[in-house]
C-alpha cells in the first residue's frame, strides 16, 4: 500500500542531527539554512535516552510541567472522545500522539505572547491557563460557553491568556497571526511574539504561503508552528506536496526555517524557545515543522481504517508514544517516582469527571444570544426577526 | 468651506483619523509612496511613514488576512482592495473570518477593519475594473456595507467607520471619484451608519439609488420634472444595515419605487429592497416595484455604456410604474 510507503519514507527521515552541544547551545542551531530545513532536531531518543549535554538545562520542575501537561490532553482527549461516543457531545478531534509537539510549544511562551491555533492545540490554551471548564463548557455549547454556543467542539477562547477562537477553515489562521506580530512591532511591544499554528494540509491551502511572504517581507515577529502528523484526513503527505519537507517551504519565503521532532517534548520546546526568543528581539519569524503522527482518527467523524495501514499507526501509538519517551526518561532520573503516573491520571481524570458534572446540566444559551454579536449592536432586522421567532403573533 | 471630490474626501478623512488615533494604519498595494493608483492615500507615506502607510506585497488573502490580525490586537486598520473586482482572493477572509470574528467569540474579539475599495464601470475598465460586488457582502452577517455617492458623504461616512467598533467595506464610486466635487466642511464630523438621505423630493416616484448611481437618478429625476414627474431620489448611503424606515416613508408617499443599481439583477440588492417594502407597505404601492440594473451578465467592454443604467432607462422605467 501507497500509505505504508508514505509514512514509512518519512520515517526513514528520523535520523537526529543533535550532537555535543557547543557553548552551550546546539549545534543544530549552527547548521546551514537548509540543513536545518532538511534534517530533523531530537533531543530525547526513542526510548527515553538522551545525551547528558543535551538535557543539561532541563530539570525536574520543568519535566513535570510538561508531562503533566501532556497527560491533561490525554486523559481530556480520551474522556471527551467517550462522551461523543455516548451521544452526549456531538463531536471531538483529539491530539493523541501529538501532546508533546503542543505543550513543548506551549512553554515555550510567555503571557504576553498570542495564540493563534489550529484543531488541535486547545492543550496550549489549557497549558496557558485557559480553565477546563471553560474549555468543556465551548465543548457542551450551552450557557456556560463563553462563545454562546456558536461553533462546534473544540473552538475554545481564552482572551485573558491571548489564546485567539479558530474557525474550522484550514490556513485562515495564519495570516492573523503574522497581522498580530506585525501590530506587535508596529506598536513598539517589544518582548512579546505571535505563535501560528498550522497542520499540513494548511500548507497546501493558499493563506499559508500568503502569510509566510509576509512574515517574511515585515520581519514580523512570529513563530509559525506546522504540526506534521502526516495526515489531512486521509489525504497522506506525499499527496499533499511534493516536497521533501515541509519546512524547506519556508526557505523561499526568506524565513528561516527548523525541522523537529514533534514528538520528543525536549526539543519541540528548545526549538521554540529559540524562534520565540528571536522574535521577542527583533530577528523576525521563524517556521517550524514539527514532525508527529496523528495516532487516532481526524476527528470523531472519521474512521482510518478506510484509508491507512494501521499497523503502522501502532508503532506511533507504542514505541514513538510522547508521553511514554518523556516518562521513560523521568524516571530513570528519578524525577517521577513509581505509583506517581498513576495517580497523575487519577487525579486528572476525577477532575475531569467533576467539570463535565457541573458543566453538563447547565441550560442552552438563552434565545436572544441568537442575534448578539453579530454587530456590535443588533440590526433593525436582526430584531424584527428574533421578535418573529419568540413571539409569532408579533 | 473647501470643495472638494470624492478622492480628496477620503483623503482628508484618513489623514484627520491617523492624526487622532494612533492604532489607525492604512495598508495595501501601492497605498505607500504611490499614494495608490487613484491617489486616494497621497502624502499620508510622508506624513505617517512606512509603518502606518504599509506597501504591501500583491495579495489580497494577506492584506485582509493580516488586517485582522492587527485588528484582534487593538490595531484599527483601514486596507485598500485596489478594485473591487480584485476583493475575492480575500473573500474567505472577508466572509469567514472578518465577519464571523466578534459572533464566534461570543463578543469577545471585535474586529472593526474597514476595507475601502473603488467599485462600478463607466471607466473602460472591462470586466475587471468595473465590478458592483455589494451583493455578495451585504449577504455576509457581520459586515457593515457603505457606499457613499458624494464627497461630504464620503468623508462623514469614512470618518463614522473607522470610529465604530464593526467592520465594514466601503465601497467608493471609482467612476465619479474626481467628477463628483462638492462643498466638505474642514476636519471633523461624522455621519450616522445606517441612514438615507433624500436628496430630491418628489411625489410621483421613488428611486432608490446607491453609489454611482445616485447621479444617474438625479438626472432622470431633473428630466422628469421637466416632463411634468415628480421624482423622490433616496441615496441609501449605508446597503447594510439600510434605513428601512426612510426607504418606507418614501414610498408610502409616493406609492411607486424604482431601485437602480448597476449590479447585475438576479439577487441583486434590489431584490432584497423589493422584498422588505412590499412585506411592509403593499397597501401603499400602486404599482410593481421595478429594477433599472446592469445585465445577468459579466461588466463588458466595448458596451459597457449599453450595460450601465442611464437617465433616460431610469425615467423610461418610472413611466412604466406611472402607467401601470
Amino acid at each position: 500500500m501507497t500509505d505504508v510507503v508514505t509514512a514509512s519514507s518519512t520515517d526513514s527521515a528520523i535520523d537526529p542531527v543533535v550532537s555535543a552541544p557547543r557553548r552551550g547551545a546546539f549545534v543544530y542551531f549552527d547548521l546551514e539554512p537548509e540543513a536545518k530545513a532538511h534534517s530533523l532536531f531530537q533531543i530525547l531518543r526513542e526510548d527515553g535516552s538522551a545525551d547528558e549535554a543535551g538535557v543539561a538545562g532541563v530539570d525536574q520542575a520543568l519535566a513535570r510541567r510538561l508531562y503533566e501537561g501532556m497527560l491533561t490532553i490525554r486523559v481530556t482527549d480520551a474522556r471527551m472522545m467517550a462522551l461523543q461516543r455516548q451521544g452526549r457531545i456531538s463531536f471531538y478531534g483529539e491530539a493523541l500522539g501529538q501532546e508533546a509537539a503542543v505543550v513543548g510549544s506551549a512553554a515555550a511562551s510567555l503571557p504576553d505572547d498570542w495564540i493563534v491555533p489550529a484543531l488541535r492545540e486547545a492543550g496550549v490554551g489549557l497549558f496557558r491557563g485557559l480553565t477546563l471548564e471553560s474549555y468543556v463548557a465551548q465543548i457542551f455549547g450551552n450557557a456556560l460557553d463563553p462563545t454562546k454556543g456558536r461553533q462546534m467542539p473544540c473552538h475554545p477562547i481564552d482572551r485573558d491568556h491571548h489564546y485567539v477562537v479558530m474557525s474550522s477553515c484550514v490556513a485562515s489562521q495564519i495570516p492573523h497571526a503574522v497581522g498580530i506580530a506585525m501590530a506587535m512591532k508596529a506598536q513598539g511591544h517589544a518582548g512579546r511574539c505571535a505563535f501560528g499554528y498550522m497542520g499540513d494540509g494548511a500548507t497546501s491551502e493558499g493563506d499559508f504561503h500568503t502569510s509566510m511572504n509576509f512574515a517574511g517581507v515585515f520581519h514580523a515577529p512570529v513563530v509559525l508552528i506546522c504540526q506534521n502528523n502526516q495526515w489531512a484526513i486521509s489525504t497522506p503527505g506525499t499527496v499533499q506536496t511534493a516536497s521533501e519537507t515541509i519546512a524547506i517551504k519556508g526557505l523561499g519565503y526568506g524565513v528561516e526555517s527548523l525541522r523537529a521532532d514533534g514528538n520528543d517534548v525536549l526539543a519541540v520546546h528548545e526549538v521554540c524557545r529559540y524562534a520565540a526568543d528571536k522574535a521577542r528581539r527583533g530577528g523576525g519569524p521563524t517556521f517550524i515543522e514539527l514532525l508527529t503522527y496523528r495516532v487516532s482518527a481526524h476527528t470523531s467523524s472519521d474512521d482510518p481504517t478506510r484509508y491507512r495501514d494501521e499497523s503502522l499507526t501502532e508503532v506511533w501509538r507504542s514505541r514513538r508514544d510522547p508521553l511514554l519517551r518523556l516518562r521513560t526518561f523521568m524516571e530513570a532520573r528519578g524525577w517521577l517516582a513509581a505509583g506517581e503516573h498513576d495517580a497523575l491520571v487519577a487525579q486528572l481524570e476525577a477532575r475531569v469527571r467533576d467539570v463535565i458534572a457541573t458543566v453538563e446540566a447547565a441550560a442552552p444559551p438563552p434565545v436572544e444570544t441568537l442575534i448578539e454579536d453579530v454587530y456590535e449592536e443588533p440590526t433593525w432586522a436582526q430584531r424584527e426577526q428574533l421578535a418573529a421567532l419568540v413571539d409569532p403573533a408579533s | 468651506m473647501p470643495t472638494m471630490n470624492i478622492i480628496e474626501a477620503v483623503r482628508d478623512a484618513l489623514r484627520i483619523e491617523m492624526r487622532r488615533d494612533q492604532r489607525v494604519v492604512v495598508l495595501g498595494e501601492d497605498v505607500g509612496k504611490f499614494g495608490g493608483v487613484f491617489r486616494a492615500t497621497s502624502g499620508l507615506y510622508d506624513e505617517f511613514g512606512a509603518d502606518r502607510v504599509i506597501d504591501t506585497p500583491l495579495a489580497e488573502a494577506g492584506i485582509i488576512g493580516t488586517a485582522i490580525g492587527m485588528a484582534l490586537y487593538g490595531m484599527r486598520p483601514v486596507p485598500e482592495i485596489q478594485f473591487g473586482d480584485f476583493i475575492f482572493p480575500a473573500f474567505d477572509q472577508i466572509v469567514n473570518e472578518l465577519a464571523k470574528f466578534r459572533y464566534r467569540s461570543g463578543g469577545q474579539y471585535p474586529c472593526p477593519v474597514v476595507i475601502r475599495t473603488p467599485v462600478g464601470g463607466g471607466i473602460r475598465g472591462g470586466h475587471y475594473h468595473s465590478q458592483s460586488p455589494e451583493a455578495l457582502f451585504i449577504h455576509t452577517p457581520g459586515l457593515k456595507v457603505v457606499a457613499p455617492s458624494n464627497p461630504y458623504d464620503a468623508k462623514g461616512l469614512l470618518l463614522a467607520c473607522m470610529r465604530q467598533n464593526d467592520p465594514v467595506l466601503f465601497m467608493e464610486p471609482k467612476r465619479i471619484y474626481r467628477a463628483s466635487r462638492g462643498e466638505v466642511p474642514e476636519g471633523e464630523y461624522t455621519l450616522e451608519i445606517g441612514k438615507a438621505a433624500v436628496v430630491r423630493e418628489g411625489t410621483h416616484c421613488t428611486l432608490l439609488a446607491y453609489s454611482g448611481m445616485v447621479s444617474i437618478a438625479e438626472e432622470a429625476a431633473k428630466k422628469g420634472e421637466a416632463e411634468g414627474v415628480s421624482i423622490e431620489v433616496v441615496d441609501l448611503r449605508t446597503l447594510m444595515p439600510y434605513d428601512i424606515d426612510t426607504i418606507l416613508a418614501s414610498v408610502k408617499k409616493t406609492g411607486r419605487c424604482v431601485v437602480v443599481h448597476e449590479a447585475p439583477r438576479t439577487c441583486g440588492f434590489g431584490a432584497e429592497l423589493i422584498a422588505a417594502i412590499q412585506e411592509r407597505a403593499m397597501d401603499h404601492l400602486e404599482a410593481p416595484i421595478l429594477r433599472v440594473t446592469g445585465f445577468d451578465t459579466p461588466f463588458p467592454y466595448t458596451l459597457e455604456h449599453e450595460y450601465l443604467p442611464n437617465a433616460d432607462r431610469v425615467l423610461g422605467t418610472v413611466r412604466q410604474t406611472l402607467e401601470w
